[in-house]
């Protein structure tokens, strides 16, 4: 409770971020450097690559938590100085992408350090990545509850008809 | 006087720097804060139709995240479980599917705090009576029955009328599409 206070009224000023690549296929990567590009800029909400996790607040996972790469990956999320962010960007970091059950790859990016927020995508698009910061910062809110929403065939009702229909035709 | 040539030399070529810079004006995207529409042929996430699904089970077979659950949940119900966490939008399963039923939709705004409880799709698909193509269908009514050749009580014929069904036995309607009709569901 109090961390989610904290981020949202600290951390929008200026995001610094530092991208931990954790056995992408550099596909993610490429997105995260065209976010940073004048076209989509997300250097106009403060957010800046840094090169050491101390000067960061905000933590990009990107790729599957793979065996080489998770201490590593551990010991940069405890590099970075409270209050704390972590994106997982891409199908990879999220779920573990299509190395989900590799001998090698332990699932996505939550397996080893806690994510706060996920940019599903392979890759995501640079609205995808602008998206989900935006999210975070509280510009925006996000769209996919819908999701979760169980949806049924209607064929269920035209099937139950007949019972009583055969009775009232037999009436006839 | 060299010296002075080079500064004015230096000066013009700074001014047309500054022009060049000009020239295409303001590129950032408006993005978050405006709606921008991904183009031609993006592959977003797939999304299930429900009323169009026969259930075959294609699309778990070919996706490459296995992200595809499939279980049944009683006779007559069967649950698509989508994982669209793992999703690599790859576009596999709407390729496969057999009627149309799986499309890639134009949603990439997927970014979420809590991916595996926002990120699964679950879908019931009714397997209907229909022994041939799991569609439902009205029953016939027992005058009907009585009027089918051979008929016996034990051995009613639980498939849809054939030319409602989905699958075609008949050689002569070789068009497949024109086939499943909507008279076949209700």
């Amino acid at each position: 409770m109090i961390r989610d206070w904290l981020c949202k009224k600290i951390l929008p000023r200026a995001l610094w971020v530092y991208h931990v690549n954790c056995g992408a296929c550099n596909g993610c990567d490429i997105e995260v450097l065209d976010t940073l590009t004048p076209y989509y800029d997300a250097e106009r909400f403060g957010i800046k690559l840094v090169g050491s996790p101390r000067h960061a607040d905000v933590l990009l996972v990107s790729g599957p938590m793979t065996r080489q790469a998770a201490p590593a990956a551990r010991r940069a999320y405890e590099a970075v100085p409270d209050p704390k962010f972590v994106f997982a960007i891409g199908s990879c970091a999220t779920g573990g992408g299509m190395w989900h059950d590799t001998y090698n790859v332990l699932g996505g990016a939550d397996q080893v350090i806690p994510v706060d927020f996920y940019v599903p995508g392979c890759p995501p698009r640079p609205e995808a990545i602008l998206h989900g910061v935006a999210t975070a910062l509280g510009l925006t809110s996000k769209e996919v509850h819908a999701l979760r929403a169980i949806q049924e065939c209607d064929a269920v009702e035209s099937c139950e008809l007949p019972e009583d229909e055969w009775l009232t035709q037999e009436l006839d | 006087m060299l010296i002075a040539m080079n500064v004015l030399e230096t000066l013009w070529t700074k001014i047309k720097q500054a022009l060049i810079c000009l020239r295409p004006g303001r590129v950032t995207l408006p993005y978050p804060f405006a709606p921008h529409d991904p183009e031609e042929g993006f592959r977003g996430l797939p999304r299930l139709n429900v009323d169009k699904c026969i259930g075959c089970g294609g699309c778990a077979n070919v996706c490459p995240a296995r992200l595809i659950r499939i279980v049944d949940k009683d006779q007559t119900t069967r649950v698509l479980v989508f994982l669209y966490e793992r999703c690599t939008f790859c576009g596999r399963c709407a390729e496969v599917c057999p009627e149309g039923a799986i499309e890639m939709s134009r949603e990439y705004e997927l970014s979420t705090d809590d991916v595996h409880d926002d990120m699964i799709g679950e879908y019931h698909i009714f397997m209907g009576p229909c022994e041939r193509c799991g569609r439902c269908y009205r029953p016939p009514s027992v005058l009907d029955k009585l009027q089918q050749p051979g008929f016996r009580s034990d051995c009613i014929d639980r498939k849809c009328p054939p030319e409602g069904c989905r699958i075609v036995l008949d050689e002569d309607t070789d068009d497949r599409a024109e086939a499943p009709t909507q008279t076949a569901s209700r």
